[in-house]
């Protein structure tokens, strides 16, 4: 579905992403873990189009889109929820969904709004209201439901779990789950190390930009390395 | 004193020119809501769209009300290209070079005009400025009337534009959150163009309101914008209902300061306005607190 092949990529003079290689299958959720500033969001701006490839390709459903412009991205069905959310705060929630189908989905943009409300009634309660006075919970969820009206075909999630109480947490992996027993694959990206692992299929650990380990959650939670560097044990 | 037949129709009077002030302070506002930028290539773009006019009816016998909908449409094309082949690219992704392209802009278009116009002032003539209409004991100049019509019309189509259709959404997300509006599949330097192209559409609708009752000069656009400015200010940076309410406020401030204290103080009321405006509400009547 999603392949990388040699990514190199970095803002301004820094080198951020130095050679990664990874890949996300059909119907998989795939996590990218690693500790705040390893360039964890700065791949996925390149996913997205927005931070400029360097070398290397990216493949989408076999077609090159390393080159491509974040609209066609968008068009071609890769879809980015980004960290921090970025939903347009001073638009009511309804508008915010609206916009997600702005260049993809819009011949059914009614029927899936409904689906989002089905998923998250508390945006159907908000509906009018100016999503810049939702809560970090309810924008974090407007977030994912305006990627949804997208009709992704593949998924990023960037740290949706950031700043989020350990109830509403638990709720995210849960939605995760839910989203992906459709069949639609997901690139969860994290530093929940844990509860990531607990629902990808397969993992990559980045740290200074490269690929440090890989390899199916369980292989990687085993790892002794990992254990000590991110679980403490 | 003034009998009230007058002050009332001093007011009309104002709200008549207001309304046309709120067409050049819309397009000024669009732009810097959005695009973040004070464009100062908008008063010399009045002053093309007002020769355009001109041009139009000597030329080609197109009357100023007639050219409306293809001034607009000209002017919106000639602002897309600009925002999007010469101002965007130029800026380099920085406000502080906008501006010097904005103000480079203007002095070309200013210099361009004198040069091909000189700095004679010249009017569409005819009998058209003087026809009045009666409305009750007022004596109301019709060209002014259709303008006021015409110009609260465009204002009320810009808000649909904004409020109910997709590209207008996307103009109000491209203002805020720029990155959060490429992940959507908005490409801001459309959106950005499309903005400005608008703020050009209004000028030109502008200029053919005005023309009937008002001279042309290679200089004439920068009095309005100097005005639009305070309009800006008043109602709000990047208000669009700010720039209507504020038109007309301040159309009404320069009519009555006009009968009270004479024609060439009327526009003492507004920047009496604006300095109040400044010092006990320094974001406008609409604007967001920052
Ligand atoms: N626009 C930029 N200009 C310069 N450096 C940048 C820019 N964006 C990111 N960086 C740098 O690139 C590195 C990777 O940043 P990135 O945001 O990808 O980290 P991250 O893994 O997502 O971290 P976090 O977990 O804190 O979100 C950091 O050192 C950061 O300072
Ligand atoms: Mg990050």
């Amino acid at each position: 579905m999603l392949e990388i092949r040699g990514l190199r990529a970095g803002c301004g003079g820094v080198e951020v992403l130095r050679g990664l290689d990874m890949a996300v299958s059909a119907g998989e959720i795939v996590a990218v873990l690693g500790a705040n500033g390893v360039g964890k969001t700065t791949l996925n701006k390149v996913l997205s189009g927005v931070v400029p490839v360097r070398a290397g390709e990216i493949l989408f459903d076999g077609q090159r889109i390393d080159r491509a412009a974040p609209d066609a991205i968008v068009a071609a069905g890769l879809i980015h929820v980004p960290e921090g959310r970025k939903i347009f705060p001073n638009m009511s929630v309804r508008e915010n969904l609206e916009l997600g189908s702005y260049r993809r989905g819009k011949p059914r943009r009614a029927r899936n709004l409904e689906r989002v409300f089905a998923t998250f009634p508390r945006l159907r309660e908000r509906m009018a209201q100016a999503a810049g006075t939702l809560s970090g919970g309810e924008q974090q969820m407007l977030a994912i439901g305006r990627g949804m009206m997208a009709e992704p075909r593949l998924l990023i999630l960037d740290e949706p779990s950031l700043g989020l109480s350990p109830l509403l947490v638990e709720e995210m992996f849960a939605l995760i789950r839910r989203l992906n027993a459709d069949g639609l694959p997901i690139l969860l990206v994290e530093q929940n190390v844990v509860q990531s692992l607990e629902v990808a299929a397969r993992a990559y650990i980045l740290e200074n930009g490269q690929f440090a380990l890989s390899g199916t959650a369980d292989a990687v939670r085993d790892n002794p390395e990992l254990r000590r560097a991110y679980l403490g044990m | 004193m003034y009998s009230l037949a007058i002050i009332a129709e001093a007011v009309v009077n104002g709200l008549m020119t207001g309304a046309a002030y709120a067409l050049v302070a819309l397009g000024l506002t669009l732009v810097y809501g959005v695009l973040h930028i004070v464009n100062f290539a908008h008063g010399a773009l009045l002053t093309c769209a007002m020769f355009a006019v001109l041009g139009m009816e000597q030329l080609l016998g197109i009357g100023p009300y007639a050219a409306i909908l293809p001034l607009a449409l000209l002017f919106y094309g000639l602002g897309y290209g600009l925002q999007r082949f010469v101002i965007g690219p130029s800026s380099h992704g920085e406000d502080r070079n906008t501006l010097l392209v904005t103000l480079g802009l203007s002095i070309i278009l200013e210099n361009a005009l004198l040069a091909a116009f000189r700095s004679d002032t010249r009017s569409l003539g005819g009998e058209m400025g003087f026809d009045v209409v009666e409305l009750g004991p007022m004596l109301l100049s019709r060209p002014r009337l259709v303008g006021c019509a015409v110009a609260l019309l465009v204002a009320a189509l810009l808000w649909l534009l904004l409020a109910r259709t997709d590209t207008g959404r996307a103009i109000r997300a491209v203002a805020k959150e720029r990155f959060g509006a490429q992940l959507s599949g908005i490409d801001p330097r459309h959106i950005f163009a499309v903005t400005f192209g608008i703020g050009c559409a209004c000028l030109a609708v502008a200029a053919c309101l005005l023309l009937p009752t008002f001279y042309v000069n290679p200089r004439v656009g920068n009095a309005f914008v100097l005005v639009a400015f305070t309009i800006v200010v008043l109602g709000g940076m990047g208000s669009v209902t700010g720039a209507l309410l504020g038109g007309l406020i301040v159309g009404v401030v320069e009519s009555l300061g006009g009968l009270l204290l004479g024609e060439s103080l009327g526009q003492l009321g507004i920047f009496l306005i604006f300095i109040l405006v400044l010092l006990f509400r320094p974001t406008g009547l609409f604007g967001a607190r920052a």
